[in-house]
């Protein structure tokens, strides 16, 4: 694959490893904030690769792990209404809401349809003109844009069968809470690629203008990876702290302004809650007045119960970056891939499931 | 939390465009973008395009850790 | 409607002492990812099935069941094909139905000698994709030179089928005198595969609709038989036999792993994985190694083989992709690893449920 190949060449690897190793400092703490990273890190064993130099840390970038339980259980509610069609991302079937997920309302008779393009939600409304479908809208910055298009296809063509159910989030806002932290040891962020091929640069300056936190915009293949590692030290190691591209093929300091103009045009900055750091002031979006009917929480009336969080799980910690998975004591017994307990174990990318799926292979030698 | 490929447009008809990268192909919507053209390699998410690739700068990130790997021939370690 | 009331002041326990959330309601009802081919698809079948009919050929839970009859081993296997879409790139269900069973006999090393199929339709299914399957299916078990010899049709009402189900069994002769088992792999065999993986799986979730993704290569699917006939016919003294199907290599090998209590390597750099097929993975997030094949088999055979079992497999039918991916090593008895492509290993699981397209 084109762009892709040439960024996993094992020798351009070995050589950033390498490069890393040899950039004398104290072992320092850099944390991801994106499920993309946490992935990829964990795919390519590239933890161990520099442990000596930098210890790798998952922050809530995890849209999965940090949409609140009780947005799950709304569209749990919302599936099982007659005459819906619940539209989804894949990555929210198995979350486990307070009693139940799609996946288990699916097989108790509700109709919800797997897409991967929230133009293909806008699709079966079309099919489907008799029944309402709601798309259960996720992600950061780098999934808005397209749930904000749906919308405007759906007005465009004047469909009263679709809906959103807008539960998107902002990772600036996240960040500015993170730093205010009195109790994070971060050296520095490695900032999510695509989030920032919507966004720019610039909208994490203030970490390091403010903070002193370096901070440099990484893409996700292995080459991507260590190249900011680098970067960030190299930062750390000459006293500088200031907001870098490694991603340069794909991220310019001023991101996408069509996109994000999209997403204006339909959405609105809003209080979001996130799962395990709290109520974070502007830092959601919201289907604003003009786009009102194709807002979900509009059109349906839904009474939820208070949601609950399962006692002894973690998951707030560790999408703080407070706690790494293996110290949870749930994580590995009760709380596995195959009977999760909290959202980061269920999340393909959430921190736990990474960790848990993607562990390193202990040395056992070779016949 | 934003799985995106790069694939290389091959057909522009509107908002639409087929895409393609390594014998897979699709159709997505190009609305997010000021302008695409033929041959642009495109970051796919969610059945959008949200960026271009820029040949150059591949190009140049793949030249620099070529050159870390010369430096390392030459010379050691680094602040 | 009601906002979200706040973080909870009292804490619950999850449900049941030592379960995760879903764990008890997972239990209550059947849900798509139990047929995934995956761990949840894994305790059903022991908890419900091998427990229910309990004997030592099941308790094997091999590909093929092998019974001694008269002196005689014989295999028997039986299988349900229920995809969807029904006509896919590269095949149908009728294809599939014929190819599947045929391949879980060559698994156990049998060649196969008669199949039955009995056929599920759904009310208001068009009588020519009916015909188009069954000549699909005729056509499969021609090349696999075994007949259909019996069969049976019910007719369901419109919804309680989707299109058409099928159900094929197959009975074989199994070798006489060597025993291919799933629990016979061991330190210093090879893993060898006949092609490129995930083809099958990715073309079926490709032609979904909310998916459609067009890839240049189709279904795998296809009969091994004589595949499998190459490699004993070439003398090979092969040790476990697989077919990746549902859950793919990822299942197929920790199943091996686990009844040979054995751990095995696989190399990322080894894995054959056709261009478009890898493009699909990466684009939904999928790992290639969970996807379900149809048209390869998993061979384990000690390491002094392997040449010739390579060279046997390259002129057998749809062998001429044949590569060695991995090894049985020392280790922890179990467990299946990857040597990743830039360097360190990392555990390789077997899927929990069905592989979900992603966007994260």
């Amino acid at each position: 694959m084109k762009y892709v190949d040439e960024f996993r060449d094992p020798r351009a690897v070995r050589e950033l490893a390498q490069a890393i190793n040899r950039i004398a400092l104290p072992r320092v703490r850099l944390m991801e904030v994106c499920g993309t990273h946490t992935m990829s890190i964990a795919r390519y064993g590239l933890r161990e690769l520099i442990a000596e130099r930098a210890e790798l840390i998952s922050g809530p970038g995890c849209p999965v792990c940090v949409t609140p339980q009780g947005d799950i259980d709304w569209f749990l509610a919302a599936a099982r209404l007659p005459g819906v069609i619940a539209a989804t991302f894949g990555d929210m079937m198995r979350v486990p809401g307070s009693d139940s997920s799609l996946e288990q309302e699916r097989a108790r008779g509700a109709e919800v349809r797997v897409v991967y393009s929230p133009a293909d939600a806008v699709e079966l409304a079309r099919r489907n003109p008799e029944r309402q479908v709601i798309f259960f809208g996720i992600g950061f910055e780098t999934t808005a844009p397209a749930v904000a298009m749906s919308v405007l296809e759906a007005k465009g063509d004047s469909l009263a069968n679709y809906s959103a159910f807008c539960a998107h989030k902002l990772i600036p806002p996240a960040l500015a809470a993170l730093v205010a932290a009195p109790d994070l040891a971060v050296n520095g962020f490695i900032l999510p690629g695509h989030v920032s091929a919507i966004i720019g640069s610039r909208p994490y300056e203030f970490l390091a203008r403010e903070h002193g936190v370096p901070c440099v915009v990484a893409g996700f293949e292995p080459v991507d990876v260590l190249q900011a590692v680098r970067m960030l030290l190299l930062q750390i190691a000459q006293g500088r702290a200031a907001v870098e591209i490694a991603y340069n093929r794909a991220v310019a300091p001023e991101g996408n302004p069509k996109a994000r103009a999209v997403v204006s045009q339909v959405f609105e900055v809003a209080d979001a809650r996130w799962r395990g750091l709290g109520d974070i002031p502007a830092s959601g979006l919201a289907v604003n007045a003009q786009h009102a009917s194709f807002d979900a929480r509009r059109r349906f009336d839904l009474t939820v119960s208070p949601a609950v969080e399962p006692r002894g799980c973690r998951c707030g910690e560790v999408l703080r970056g407070a706690i790494h998975p293996e110290q949870c004591a749930l994580f590995g017994r009760r709380c596995t891939p195959r009977e999760p307990v909290g959202p980061c174990m269920v999340s393909s990318e959430g921190a736990c499931a990474a960790r848990y799926r993607y562990r390193a292979a202990p040395a056992g030698g070779e016949a | 939390m934003c799985l995106a490929i790069p694939m290389r447009v091959i057909a522009i008809d509107g908002p639409r465009a087929v895409v393609e990268q390594a014998g897979a192909r699709r159709t997505i919507n190009i609305g997010l973008m000021d302008e695409v053209k033929e041959d642009d390699y495109v970051l796919v998410h969610a059945g959008y395009a949200i960026a271009r690739v820029d040949e150059e700068e591949a190009r140049r990130t793949l030249d620099l850790i070529e050159q870390l790997a010369q430096a390392t021939d030459s010379a050691g370690g680094e602040t | 409607m009601t906002r979200d009331a706040g973080p909870a002041r009292d804490e619950r326990e999850p449900r049941g002492a030592l379960e995760g959330r879903q764990g008890r309601a997972t239990r209550d009802v059947i849900l798509l990812s139990h047929g995934a081919g995956g761990q949840l698809m894994s305790e059903l079948i022991d908890d419900i099935f091998v427990r229910g009919f309990d004997n030592p050929i099941l308790r094997a839970r091999e590909d093929s069941g092998v019974i001694d009859v008269a002196g005689r081993k014989l295999a028997l296997t039986t299988d349900s094909f229920v995809v969807a879409p029904v006509v896919f790139p590269g095949g149908d269900i009728g294809k599939l139905a014929a190819c599947g069973t045929v391949n879980d006999l060559a698994a156990v090393g049998a060649q196969p000698v008669a199949l039955a199929a009995s056929f599920i339709l759904e009310e208001g299914l068009d009588q020519s994709l009916l015909r188009r399957c069954v000549e699909s299916l005729r056509a499969a078990a021609d090349e696999a030179s075994v007949p259909v010899i019996t069969g049976d049709t019910k007719v369901v009402p419109k919804g309680s089928a989707d299109k058409l189900f099928i159900t094929t069994s197959g009975l074989g002769l199994a070798p006489q005198n060597t025993t291919i088992s799933a629990s016979a792999a061991r330190r210093g065999d090879v893993v060898l595969i006949n092609g490129g993986i995930a083809e099958h799986g990715m073309a079926v979730l490709c032609a979904r609709e909310g998916i459609d993704l067009q890839l240049d290569i189709g279904s795998d699917c296809a009969p091994l038989n004589r595949l499998v006939a190459a490699l004993l016919d070439a003398g090979c003294d092969v040790h476990s036999l697989r077919d990746p199907t549902r859950g793919g290599v990822a299942a197929a090998l920790n199943e091996i792993a686990q009844q040979s209590q054995v751990c095995i390597e696989l190399r990322e750099e080894a894995l054959p994985i056709a261009p478009a097929v890898n493009t699909a993975c990466e684009l939904l997030g999928l790992d290639p190694l969970q996807v379900a094949n149809e048209g390869k088999m998993l061979v384990l055979l000690p390491e002094e083989q392997a040449e010739a079992a390579l060279a046997a497999m390259r002129c057998a039918p749809y062998g001429g992709g044949a590569v060695m991916i991995g090894r049985v090593l020392d280790g922890p008895a179990g467990r299946v690893q990857l040597k990743t492509r830039v360097g360190p290993a990392r555990i390789v699981d077997r899927p929990v449920g069905e592989p979900m397209p992603r966007i994260c």
